[in-house]
């Protein structure tokens, strides 16, 4: 199956949740991603559970944030993750220089401001994946120049 | 530029992601929206809109030229269905007139991992599908009507999906240009 479909999809939740913000809150400045980033948490919790039911446990944390800038970003965003940072004490930063839904786009600034609405998604996909592992986190999302963007993982340890 | 390759069956993933962000779409929708009327609306166009690109994306990666009749078209969507759904449906149906006829999927992997709940039978969950043949067609001059016949989510042996032919479509030409 063509990845065509996922991009043309994906795009259209967007409008789909970008519009009907206009709808409900017209004078709101900052927009609320939130139903966004939630249809990626669903999507990322179910689909890492089909890709890892054969795989043996993860080592560490370590161990599966490898994994999701490897084997599971090859297997949605068609590339690896380019650079994997940590602090080992729960904060992850994944790289990604040619993020799949930025790489349409202008690489100047001048759709910057809009760069949030086609991140959000990705960093559902990401919290929820983690989730199913056991992994509770916080994931926001940097983009400073189009179409590089840095995913910020910061685990919950309660 | 790193590697692309994973130990995953990308064909498969694909697809499953396609099935898994449009279910969590509609479920989005149906708790924002509540009337399922509104919903299917809100597939069709959604659908319509996805239409409108991929034809062009079609057109690039086939190079396919004209159609000469409605069974052309057919048969190109036949093909659309193949390359971007991985399912080929047969055409069948044909009206006596020529101008109607059905795509019957024997498995349709958007509804593969979905169950419908008893209070929502009257959604029609592949409502995009039809909303994509009419935005494709569209961009290439044909005026039709789809909808869904029948639906293995509610319990058919198959997916039936009618497409009609209304008109074909004239370039408007603005004013002064011709």
């Amino acid at each position: 199956m063509d990845d065509t479909l996922f991009e043309f999809l994906h795009s259209e939740v967007v409008n789909y949740v970008v519009e009907g913000n206009n709808i409900l809150n017209k004078d709101n400045k900052d927009e609320d991603l939130s139903n966004l980033e939630y249809i990626g948490f669903s999507v990322g919790y179910k689909i890492i559970e089909r890709l890892t039911r054969e795989m043996a446990r993860f080592k560490d944390e370590l161990d599966m944030m490898k994994f999701v800038c490897t084997d599971f970003w090859s297997a949605i965003y068609k590339k690896q993750i380019d650079n994997l940072r940590t602090n080992h004490q729960g904060v992850y930063v994944l790289q990604d220089n040619g993020f799949k839904f930025l790489t349409k786009m202008s690489n100047g600034k001048q759709y910057l401001e809009l760069a949030p609405r086609y991140v959000a998604f990705t960093c559902g996909i990401i919290r929820g994946s983690l989730a199913n592992l056991g992994v509770n986190c916080l994931v926001t999302a940097e983009v400073q120049n189009m179409p590089a963007c840095k995913f910020h993982i910061q685990v919950q340890r309660t | 530029m790193s590697r692309a390759s994973t130990r995953f069956d990308t064909k498969k993933v694909n697809s499953e992601l396609v099935t898994l962000t449009y279910g969590s779409l509609v479920a989005q929708m149906i708790k924002d929206i509540e009337n399922p009327d509104d919903v299917n609306k809100q597939l069709e166009r959604l659908g319509y809109n996805m239409g409108i690109r991929l034809v062009e994306d079609f057109l690039a990666k086939t190079s396919s030229g004209r159609c000469l009749d409605l069974k052309d078209t057919a048969d190109k969507i036949q093909s659309a269905f193949r390359m971007y759904l991985g399912v080929q449906p047969n055409v069948a149906n044909w009206s006596p007139a020529g101008d109607e006829f059905s795509f019957i999927l024997d498995s349709n992997p958007l509804t593969d991992l979905v169950e419908l709940p008893e209070d929502l039978k009257s959604l029609r969950y592949c409502n995009i599908i039809c909303g994509a043949i009419r935005g494709a067609l569209e961009m290439v001059q044909l005026d039709i009507q789809s909808w869904i016949v029948q639906d293995q989510l509610k319990g058919d042996s198959n997916t039936e999906i009618r497409v009609k032919f209304i008109r074909k479509l004239e370039d408007a030409i603005p004013v002064g240009e011709e």
